[in-house]
């Protein structure tokens, strides 16, 4: 047991050092090499920052350690479904009258919703307007997490200028994302344009037809990556930066929050208030709902976008 | 309709377990994928589109897309013939 927790305490606290020996030993010991893991030819032009050993050290401390942490593993997992199955058998059966989700409240939105809120798609009326407070917080849980991954990700200013960041860039980007390539241009040229439109749609239309900001925001944001893989970063860069990212991002969250904050002081509980639903069906309806979704729409799509080019280059 | 709800019920929970036992981290992201997709099927036979929608974007295009630069990042995936890796090298 003792040499369990001295494993444990080296596995959890080695230092680089440590783990560059630890790999070597195992290295020379090639008997119990998993299979997943095929030798990758090491470069010797480029430095080696990142060795491929470096993810998988804990599991190459030896067959006693692994097996227990299977054991362990299978337990937890057997454990969590028997707490889950025991639980779903204590819930009502699905679809009943009697149920406790058929409330008051869901009978209100679904009654009074559309003429409430002016729209068509309840879903949106929903989000957006009864609880347009917890979309504000999902658009800005998303903000925030790339604020979080920008400061992880984000390489220095000085190590983006040094040459031998540019020529690793270079040489990485040949090997998994073959410039000037044809097909994937010629691809992009006839896709590009469709996934947009239909993101565009699908968010301008959100109070409308199912859809809305979140969904259509992801569309558009996958159409800005398939665009950046076919035509590379120099290309986006003209017009996506990180000064567009900043001005689109917070434009968008502060026009949500005030709107939001608006309509607390003059539509809420029977207050009159100024912006009226207008006719359901009608594409200027809906009141606040469309501008909310355009809002939403757009920080989506920045967020996706920024957050693949941060893992990719470490920069906007 | 419930034979088909059924069938997908059953790709998605196979997809899952292969998810678990796969080796190789490049092809459980695209299984994955696949699993995403189907959930959005069963999301639209529940007759709610606008999750159906938001899986197929997020779940299936932005997920995987994620994992796939994340498995890069961690240099975990392997170019299976180095005939292009070679030339990148020179």
């Amino acid at each position: 047991m003792s040499r369990l927790t001295e494993r444990l305490h080296r596995m959890l606290h080695a230092d680089d050092r440590l783990d560059r020996e630890m790999a070597a030993e195992w290295e020379e010991a090639p008997a119990g090499k998993p299979a997943s893991l095929p030798p990758e030819e090491v470069n010797p032009d480029t430095p080696a920052e990142q060795p491929d050993w470096w993810i998988s050290v804990p599991f190459r401390q030896g067959r006693g350690l692994r097996r227990l942490l299977v054991v362990l593993s299978v337990l937890l997992c057997v454990g969590i479904i028997t707490v889950l199955v025991i639980t779903a058998q204590y819930l009502p059966h699905f679809g009943q009258a009697g149920n406790p989700a058929n409330n008051e409240v869901s009978r209100r939105y679904i009654e009074n919703g559309m003429e409430e809120t002016g729209a068509v798609n309840i879903v949106a009326g929903m989000i957006l307007d009864y609880r347009a407070f917890d979309t504000l917080g999902e658009s800005n849980v998303l903000f925030t997490a790339v604020c979080a991954v920008m400061l992880l990700l984000r390489v220095s200013a000085d190590k983006r200028r040094s040459a031998a960041y540019q020529l690793e860039l270079e040489t990485d980007d040949r090997m998994y994302e073959p410039k000037n390539d044809l097909i994937l241009r010629s691809i992009a040229r006839l896709l590009i344009p469709c996934i947009l439109l239909l993101g565009m749609y699908i968010i301008l239309n959100g109070h409308l037809s199912p859809g809305g900001g979140f969904s259509g925001g992801a569309v558009m944001g996958a159409g800005l990556i398939l665009m950046l893989n076919a035509y590379g970063f120099r290309r986006m860069e003209r017009f996506f930066t990180i000064r567009l990212f900043r001005a689109v991002t917070v434009c968008a969250l502060s026009f949500y929050a005030l709107s939001k904050a608006y309509s607390f002081f003059t539509g809420a509980n029977h207050l009159p208030s100024v912006i009226t639903p207008g006719t359901p069906g009608m594409i200027f309806s809906a009141g606040l709902i469309p501008y909310l979704n355009i809002s939403v729409g757009l920080v989506v799509c920045c967020t996706i976008y920024s957050l693949y080019t941060l893992f990719r280059k470490g920069d906007l | 309709m419930n034979v088909l709800m059924i069938l997908l019920l059953v790709l998605i929970i196979s997809c899952a377990v292969c998810v678990a036992f796969t080796k190789n981290l490049l092809v459980a992201a695209i299984v994955f994928m696949t699993q995403s997709l189907l959930l959005s099927l069963v999301w639209i036979l529940l007759e709610s589109p606008d999750l159906g929608i938001t899986e197929a974007a997020v779940g299936a295009g932005i997920d995987s897309l994620l994992l796939f630069v994340a498995l890069k990042k961690i240099h975990a995936i392997h170019r299976e013939h180095g005939s292009r890796t070679k030339e990148a090298d020179l």
